[in-house]
């Protein structure tokens, strides 16, 4: 850094007490509404994005329970098919767009800038954004559902069921529109975390010493921004089918039912692998610590992350199996979908010989990191099953399917991703989750999760089709409900214990101290919870493990200015320091513009006109946003 | 997964009670019976694999021995690679097993039997085209003969549908716009209960049929009693109940032959009674069932597209009498 | 903290009285008293215009604001044969219904009387071929069909070839398709 100019108020000349006023001044926000309503800083909007998924965690997790309830027993008479209906889109809907793709990438703009070294995430104000969008597609949802307006065309929505006449009154329109939202959310965020993965590493973090994390959300985000386009496709030709009377999705005008499939799929397959990845990002950053040596097959693993990326672009069609499509094609989808097995393969093989050559310490994460490996892998032989097209016509829309995917969901990954809540807590909050209730946590978890979801493999080969309300006396059914029943009393029991758990700690944990772990990583480097700058000086990265390699001293850079929010932008190959570039201070700007989108969007369920008023406050919005700032942007 | 067996195995001794029923674990024909073979192929396989990673992780977790780096490294490279090389062949031949078995489509040499089945919101309609013309239709029970193929034509009327009789073969979805066709054969008579595995809104999951599968001769006999029209009242309040029927709203949806009630709404009702179960598997059939049925359809099946049409005590009592007699 | 917990639950709260306004709520089976009541209509003596029966307004007159109903009666428009004679609702054999013109008036109970008991010049009395509900339902649903401005609850368009606009794309008639 020695190339760069010298002006008075860089970092270089100041001691350490009195860099931390200046920074603090610069970059913390400020207290109160304004200050709340306004801020960027990336710790604070994670922080709400995390909360904000779990809670729709739990609200989808007391629909589960009601349907269970029902379930339990055959003619149930606790919810009619109508609430029924709606209780399983609004659960699978909310469990997918509000919890799980949002929990990870939250998971991402909290983690990413702290393990590659920066100040603040790229695009701060898309990022405030982002979580408003995100914040109201929630509410919007859950408030339909209260009002009795909860689409109930299941959370895949097939056309024409969910076309203009048999999809009745707005139900549908506020499902379609709720996937704008939180596309338009999780767009915003994959596009900061690419560049901020890219451009705003710390020096010296080449792309051979990037964290795995990191790797697993690049590769995340580019699949988000390949594959949502699809859904928004789907989702507003939808919308235009039902408001203004187009035909995508009308076969006797020239549209074709099996399009929304395509498109829906085409999105629906590598939403999956959205959320898994993260997932496996997760157990490669917290394995390390827990069998302390670094992850075995540094290159394979990041390889199999980018062929899974790719690869789960293949596999669209065999959801479609039972559509009567040309046999031949049906097996070439058989094979990608069963290809894809080999790179999960070489992960899970590249994390046993980790194990196998470490000395493991049995604390809360690793504990999950187990209960993944068993039912993870289940999921995925009895994904190999769905794969094969024969196969899939009998297990097809079966319990048997909603047993799969819960077993890759939660087991591939809520299980890693709670692991990653006991490991990341610290750096959240500075204190730590309380080790005995995180072991009864994880152990009720992974029993009752099993006991709930594994007969369901077995109510699938016996006939029972997925989203039935009810099931007659004379089917086989009775006993094997009735146990799956009392065994989501007892999940739900261990997601109490973890809430409460999680709860608590937050204020009476124990403190952690910068790295409770012994963890390798750059985002433990700096204090927990990280102040706002999160770092005072930008670290300098000599390894893939800098932490474990540098010993005691993590070498710094310098010459950030600290008058103003400065961040370093760096080469995209070896991370060589770029430029200096300034980051946004607090602004409204992102609220003003999400309640104008909102509007809008809100206001097109009703009439289309809505899109061209609507449009005016945005364009102003949006304008006031980008208002051409005094100062200058870059400087080399 | 080795427990997984062990519930199948267990399932299917329970299950040896209600066979036929509807489970994909009974097979009762050719085509159920490749995917029973190729179900429990992959399960052995992918049990064994599944048990092989937990062996080697519990293995893992146990063993204290730390190698040297270097030896570390060479070792595991090995493992992984030859771990990813098994993964590719065991990869490759369940999709050449799948691939195989999805090619051995079971048909006989017979001409197979072609029945015209349509889906719609929440009950089947079954039509049996005749040679000239005078097409058989009835709803819901499907009567097929034992060891002939059967093809069935598959279409929608509204939303999806889906075709599923695990017993007898995978499913077929019923789309609006295209035409499916699923063949298969029954090895031995019984009956067999199929459900929509689609969802296709408020009453999917009352959107039953039967399949019964007997007896080249026993299904002449039955094709050729529900061709005939219905016959005439046997009594008193049966004819009663045939005015009831032809007065009020009922024959505007439904179709009873030989009477004036000609509505193509609802199902074919010229000979429910014959039917084992009433409403798409809702309820069996009975007169007090039809009786029910009729008194408050929206009760039993909320949400199905049959009114609740007033009627007296006594009409109620004519109307489940004609209906019972419809055989 | 605490403020934001509060914040929270006055929130949940909101939300959960929300659970009182049951928008779009689908009673598929209406008791038979009220379903008798629905009956009820007094109509003028030359048979145009009428109040339609007190168990109407006291229901929230749903036949015509609720797009559940509005597309029940849609329905029963195809299944009746309506288009046999009315055609997609710009008239044949019979007269259009999306024109503006009302040979009976343009009330909900002028319509219900019409499809009830059938009108001089080859409309069909459906007394006996519908319940007194699936009438008031088609009756709804024949007066959204000739909205002169989009109504908020009207059936969308039909998985079929389009002869005009849809329901909810009004004025149809003003608006030909091709």
């Amino acid at each position: 850094m020695n190339t760069m100019p010298q002006p008075d108020q860089r970092d270089a000349s100041l001691e350490d007490a009195r860099l931390d006023i200046m920074l603090r001044q610069v970059w913390d926000t400020p207290r109160g509404l304004w200050g709340a309503l306004a801020t960027v800083d990336h710790k604070v909007i994670a922080r709400r994005y995390i909360i904000t998924a779990f809670v729709f965690l739990a609200f989808g997790g007391v629909l589960a329970l009601l349907m269970r309830w029902q379930l339990a027993r055959p003619e149930g008479q606790l919810l009619g098919p109508d609430v029924y209906n709606q209780a399983f889109t609004v659960h699978g809907t909310s469990m997918m767009f509000l919890f799980a793709v949002p929990v990870m990438e939250a998971m991402a703009v909290y983690l990413v800038p702290l393990m590659v070294g920066t100040r603040n995430i790229a695009f701060p104000r898309l990022n405030a954004f982002s979580y408003w969008m995100y914040l109201v597609g929630g509410i919007l949802l859950w408030g339909a559902f209260i009002v009795d307006l909860g689409p109930d065309i299941g959370w895949f929505a097939y056309v024409p069921l969910a076309g203009p006449q048999y999809g009745i009154g707005k139900r549908v329109d506020i499902w379609a529109q709720m996937i704008t939202f939180t596309e338009i959310s999780a767009l915003a965020v994959a596009v900061e975390i690419v560049v901020t993965v890219l451009k705003q590493r710390a020096p010296g973090m080449s792309l051979d010493r990037i964290p795995l994390f990191v790797w697993a959300m690049l590769v995340t985000s580019f699949i988000v921004i390949l594959a949502m386009p699809a859904v928004m496709v789907a989702s507003t030709s939808l919308i235009l089918d039902r408001l203004v009377g187009t035909h995508f999705f009308n076969p006797a005008e020239g549209g074709d039912v099996l399009l929304w499939q395509h498109l829906f799929w085409f999105f629906g397959h590598p939403e999956v692998y959205i959320i898994f990845l993260p997932a496996v990002g997760m157990i490669s950053a917290m394995l390390p610590a827990f069998v302390r040596r670094p992850v075995f097959g540094y290159i394979p693993m990041v390889l199999a992350l980018v062929g899974t990326g790719i690869l789960s672009f293949g596999l669209w069609v065999h959801h479609m199996f039972t559509t009567g499509l040309p046999r031949l094609g049906e097996s070439f989808f058989t094979a990608s979908s069963m290809a894809i097995a080999v790179p999960s393969g070489i992960q899970i093989f590249c994390w046993l010989a980790t194990i196998w050559y470490g000395r493991p310490v049995y604390r809360v994460p690793f504990l999950f990191i187990l209960a993944f490996f068993f039912t993870f892998i289940i999921g995925g032989m009895t994904g190999v099953m769905v794969a094969s097209v024969p196969l899939d016509t009998q297990l097809h829309d079966s319990y048997f399917v909603v047993a799969h995917f819960h077993y890759v969901l939660v087991g591939g990954a809520v299980f890693p991703l709670l692991g990653a809540v006991y490991y990341w807590f610290p750096k959240f909050t500075g204190r730590m989750m309380s080790e005995r209730i995180g072991r009864w946590v994880a152990g009720l978890l992974f029993v009752a999760f099993n006991f709930t979801f594994f007969p369901m493999h077995l109510l699938g080969l016996l006939g029972m089709p997925r989203r039935v309300y009810t099931y007659q006396t004379e089917m086989a059914w009775g006993g094997l409900n009735l146990f799956v029943s009392v065994s989501a009393v007892m999940l739900a029991a261990g997601f109490l214990l973890f809430f409460l758990d999680a709860i608590r700690s937050a204020r009476h944990g124990e403190p952690a101290g910068d790295n409770p772990w012994g963890a390798a990583t750059l985002e433990w480097a700096t204090s927990s919870p990280p102040p706002s700058y999160n770092f005072a000086r930008i670290p300098l990265v000599q390894s893939a493990d800098p932490l474990w390699d540098a010993g005691d001293e993590l070498p710094v850079t310098s010459g950030l200015r600290v008058d103003r929010r400065e961040l370093l932008v760096t080469t995209v190959g070896g991370a060589l320091p770029e430029a200096r570039e300034s980051s946004p201070r607090c602004s409204l700007w992102p609220l003003w513009s999400a309640i104008a989108t909102t509007a809008l969007l809100m206001g097109s369920i009703v009439t289309p006109w809505a899109v061209v008023w609507g449009s005016v406050p945005v364009a102003i919005a949006l304008i006031g946003w980008f208002w051409p700032g005094g100062s200058k942007e870059d400087e080399s | 997964m080795r427990r997984r067996i062990l519930l199948v195995s267990a399932a299917l001794t329970a299950c040896s009670g209600c066979s036929g029923w509807q489970s994909a674990l009974d097979p009762q024909g050719p085509a159920a019976a490749s995917l029973d073979r190729l179900l429990l192929g992959f399960v052995l396989v992918l049990g064994g694999i599944w048990l092989c990673v937990m062996l080697v992780l519990a293995a893992g977790l146990w063993r204290r021995a730390a190698a040297t780096p270097g030896t570390a490294r060479r070792r595991s490279a090995w493992a992984v690679g030859g771990a990813c090389a098994a993964t590719v062949l065991v990869v490759s031949g369940l999709t050449l097993a799948s691939y195989l078995a999805s090619r051995a489509a079971p048909l006989g040499q017979d001409e197979p039997l072609v029945i015209r089945v349509r889906g719609l919101q929440w009950w089947w309609e079954v039509v049996y085209p005749g040679a000239d013309g005078q097409d058989l239709v009835t709803a819901n029970e499907i009567h097929i003969p034992v060891g002939r193929p059967v093809r069935i034509e598959l279409s929608a009327a509204d939303v999806i549908h889906s075709f599923w009789v695990p017993n007898l073969a995978g499913k077929q979805d019923m789309i609006p716009g295209r035409d499916n066709v699923l063949t298969f054969t029954a090895w031995e008579a019984g009956t067999y209960r199929g459900q929509c595995a689609e969802f296709c809104g408020m009453q999917h999951a009352r959107m039953a049929f039967l399949i019964v599968a007997e007896s080249q001769e026993s299904f002449d006999r039955w094709r050729a009693a529900q061709e005939a029209e219905a016959a005439a009242p046997a009594g008193e309040e049966e004819a009663r109940g045939r005015q009831v029927f032809e007065q009020k709203p009922c024959g505007a949806c439904h179709t009873i032959r030989g009477t004036e009630a000609r509505g193509t709404t609802g199902p074919d009702l010229t000979h429910i009674a014959s039917r084992q179960y009433l409403a798409a598997g809702v309820l069996p059939m009975t007169r007090g069932a039809l009786a029910a049925w009729t008194a408050d359809p929206q009760t039993i099946k909320p949400g199905n597209n049959m009114p609740l049409v007033p009627l007296t005590a006594a009409e109620l009592q004519a109307v489940s009498a004609w209906l019972a007699s419809l055989r | 903290m605490d403020k934001r917990w509060a914040a929270l639950s006055t929130l949940l709260l909101a939300l959960s009285l929300l659970g009182g306004c049951r928008v779009e709520n689908r009673e598929t089976r209406l008791d038979p008293p009220l379903a008798e009541a629905l009956d009820h209509i007094a109509l003028m003596p030359n048979g145009i215009g009428g109040t339609p029966p007190e168990i109407y307004t006291i229901m929230g007159k749903p036949y015509r604001t609720s797009s559940f109903h509005l597309s029940q009666g849609k329905r029963l428009y195809e299944w009746f044969g309506c288009q046999a004679c009315h055609g997609d609702g710009q008239g044949g054999n019979a007269p259009s219904l999306i024109d503006g013109w009302w040979n009976y008036g343009p009330d909900l109970t002028s319509i219900y009387a019409s499809i009830r008991d059938g009108r001089p010049g080859g409309m069909p009395a459906f007394r006996n071929r519908l319940t007194n509900e699936q009438i008031w339902q088609l009756a709804g649903y024949v007066q959204v069909m000739g909205a002169y401005s989009p109504p908020s609850a009207a059936p969308g368009r039909s998985d079929r070839p389009q002869t005009r606009p849809a329901e909810n794309r009004a004025p149809a008639a003003s608006a030909p398709l091709r």
